[in-house]
């Protein structure tokens, strides 16, 4: 079999695993710091396609061992999960997923539709929360978040739910206007709870390139961000600026979406998001 | 955050004191770093190797102005060449097809990259500078609230939108928005559509049906600016499969470098006919070949000083 071949660990070699890594969306700088882990002790060895694939996920599986982490549950009641992103990441669906998981678990949960920009954005949450079996708290359009979330957690508060989830409008990290407003609703929460939000998850597109880097950088510094989900990886991008993001922020990985469906929320797994971006089948 | 080019090659450049015509040395080693530049402002990697090939063509053996710098002058040469790729030859950047009342617009993309946002916007762009009759119909029957969302836009931005029949397939939603719109005297009629995966066959096969059903005179790739190395394969796909007419860049009020301007541009040979340009019903501009160039090198000084000179 062609696998079998052994080639030479050289220069060029080398080259074309950081260009497989960089198509993967993992960014220059860590695809040679990727590529250079491997290399060392290695240099001018012969190994086959498939021994130099499983040197590559291995290390990305290394890189990515420890922020595999799912979304830490809390005694608090209610434990506040706050979702942030840019526009159209997936924040809205994965809040759907999430609360049918947390119903499934036997959990009590209060949706609070804190979009209230976006066309119909509160319509889409209360689908999601019709199929999820949970109540979804609303405001009008254009009405404030903040106040919003103050009443959905007054009522999560009073109702003794576990988990209350804010859905939030999109919105790009060098906008301040609006990232300021996110400032806002994390103030107005912690007036309710000092502890909360107890989970500030950023919903982050599998598409996205370089950019999310920024992303990260921003909606950290001004919403706290706690943990990273990535949604889309059932198309054909890697995700690879998760490792990236991984080396950069260690902040932890909760969940991966795979789908538009209820159920399409897997655990990030390290061993398989490696294969998947080195071309290993395993 | 991200080194600019100039910054890049003047480090490069520092070393060559010697004036005069760029050497095939000195080009080389400038390309290495135009190349790690374009990979950080998200332009697809075989797109990237290609315009290096290309730029190395151009840049050996030119002569270099004296009162600019190699590095300076090889920022020009790129910059010029990734605007002479982004601009095509003679096209209209903003022009749509849209004679022979009424004309369809299809309107396809990934999940999530803007087509409703911007169908309403083309929407409000065609009833209010071009003057003309539009309606507007949603064929997305899968996402929850889709075609509401579109409903509200066109409540908010006075146009029509087709009303909502619920059980009917994207096809027979398209057949009665071409009927309604015939039927309604309208100029234009715009089809929006569900996200979907290059690689979904079924939802791909979809708007084939849709599209042979109308037979559009536009059919437009909404594609988010913040898009990373998998432009390539999306453009290519949905191209092949459904046949694009021009690209739409959305996102592009963010801060990201819009590299997948040019894979979009390069593999498609497809134009980019508008930028979107933030979420209100008038953030919509015409495509500037020459500021996105710009902006993917992370500079734009630069350019005009080497004019200057
Ligand atoms: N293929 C795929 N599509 C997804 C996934 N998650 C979300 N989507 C789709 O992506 C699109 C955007 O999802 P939303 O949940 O509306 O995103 P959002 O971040 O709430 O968007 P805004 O509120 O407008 O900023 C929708 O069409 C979703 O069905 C996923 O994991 N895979
Ligand atoms: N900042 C910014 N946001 C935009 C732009 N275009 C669209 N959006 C936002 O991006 C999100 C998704 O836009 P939609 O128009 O719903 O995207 P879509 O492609 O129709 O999404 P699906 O139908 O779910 O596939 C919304 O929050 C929009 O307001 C833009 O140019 N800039
Ligand atoms: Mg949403
Ligand atoms: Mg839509």
């Amino acid at each position: 079999a062609p696998s079998e071949v052994k080639r030479v660990l050289d220069d060029d070699m080398l080259e074309s695993l950081e260009e497989l890594l960089i198509t993967s969306d993992m960014g220059v700088d860590t695809a040679l710091r990727v590529t250079a882990n491997i290399a060392e002790g290695r240099f001018g060895k012969k190994l086959s396609s498939r021994e130099i694939k499983e040197l590559l996920a291995g290390e990305v599986a290394r890189i990515m061992e420890p922020v595999a982490r799912p979304l830490p549950l809390y005694p608090s009641k209610p434990q506040v999960v706050l979702v942030v992103g840019v526009n159209g990441s997936g924040k809205t669906t994965t809040i759907g997923k999430l609360a049918s998981q947390f119903r499934s678990a036997g959990k009590n949960v209060v949706i609070a539709a804190g979009d209230t920009f976006r066309a119909a954005a509160v319509e889409q949450l209360q689908v999601w929360g019709e199929r999820a079996g949970v109540p979804v708290m609303t405001a009008p359009e254009g009405s404030d978040p903040a106040s919003l979330a103050f009443d959905a957690m007054t009522r999560a508060e009073a109702e003794g739910a576990d988990l209350l989830m804010i859905d939030t409008a999109g919105r790009l990290q060098n906008r301040q206007d609006l990232m300021e407003e996110l400032a806002k609703i994390v103030r107005v929460i912690r007036k309710k709870d000092p502890e909360a939000p107890h989970n500030t998850l950023l919903v982050l597109d599998a598409t996205t390139g370089q950019n999310a880097i920024s992303q990260v950088e921003t909606f950290q510094k001004l919403a706290d961000v706690s943990g990273l989900v990535m949604t889309k990886l059932d198309g054909t991008a890697k995700g690879g600026i998760l490792v990236s993001l991984a080396d950069k922020f260690g902040l932890p990985i909760h969940a991966i979406g795979v789908g538009e469906q209820i159920d399409d929320l897997a655990p990030f797994d390290p061993e398989e998001f490696a294969a998947a971006l080195t071309g290993l089948d395993k | 955050m991200f080194e600019n080019l100039s910054e890049r090659l003047s480090g490069v450049f520092d070393r060559l004191t010697k004036q005069g015509a760029l050497s095939e040395d000195d080009v080389k080693t400038a390309l290495r770093e135009v190349r790690v530049a374009l990979l950080e402002a998200d332009v697809s990697l075989p797109v990237a190797r290609d315009f290096v090939k290309a730029v190395q063509e151009k840049a050996t053996g030119q002569a270099v102005t004296k009162s600019v710098t190699p590095g300076q002058q090889v920022v020009k040469i790129v910059h010029d060449e990734l605007k002479h790729v982004l601009q095509g030859d003679n096209e209209e950047p903003g022009e749509l097809k849209i004679d022979n009342p009424p004309a369809p617009i299809l309107m396809v993309g990934l999940q999530g990259s803007g087509k409703t946002t911007t169908t309403g916007k083309l929407a409000k762009r065609l009833t209010d500078k071009n003057g003309k009759r539009v309606l507007m119909a949603s064929l997305d029957i899968y996402r929850p609230a889709a075609m509401q969302q579109l409903a509200v836009l066109g409540q908010q931005i006075g146009v029509d939108t087709l009303p909502i029949v619920p059980g009917e397939t994207a096809v027979q939603i398209a057949k009665r928005a071409k009927q309604q719109a015939t039927l309604g005297g309208y100029d234009v009629y715009m089809l929006d559509t569900a996200g979907r995966l290059q690689i979904d066959e079924v939802l791909m096969k979809e708007v084939e049906d849709v599209r042979d059903a109308v037979n559009p005179r536009e059919t437009l790739l909404v594609v988010d600016g913040l898009t990373g190395q998998v432009a390539v394969e999306v453009a290519e796909e949905f191209d092949g499969k459904i046949g694009i007419s021009g690209v739409v860049l959305t996102r592009m009020d963010g801060d990201g470098r819009g590299g997948a301007a040019l894979s979009m541009r390069a593999v498609t040979g497809k134009p980019i006919k508008f930028v979107g340009l933030g979420e209100k019903m008038d953030a919509l501009e015409t495509f500037e070949p020459d500021r996105i160039a710009g902006r993917i090198l992370g500079m734009g000084d630069i350019v005009a000083l080497v004019e200057k000179a």
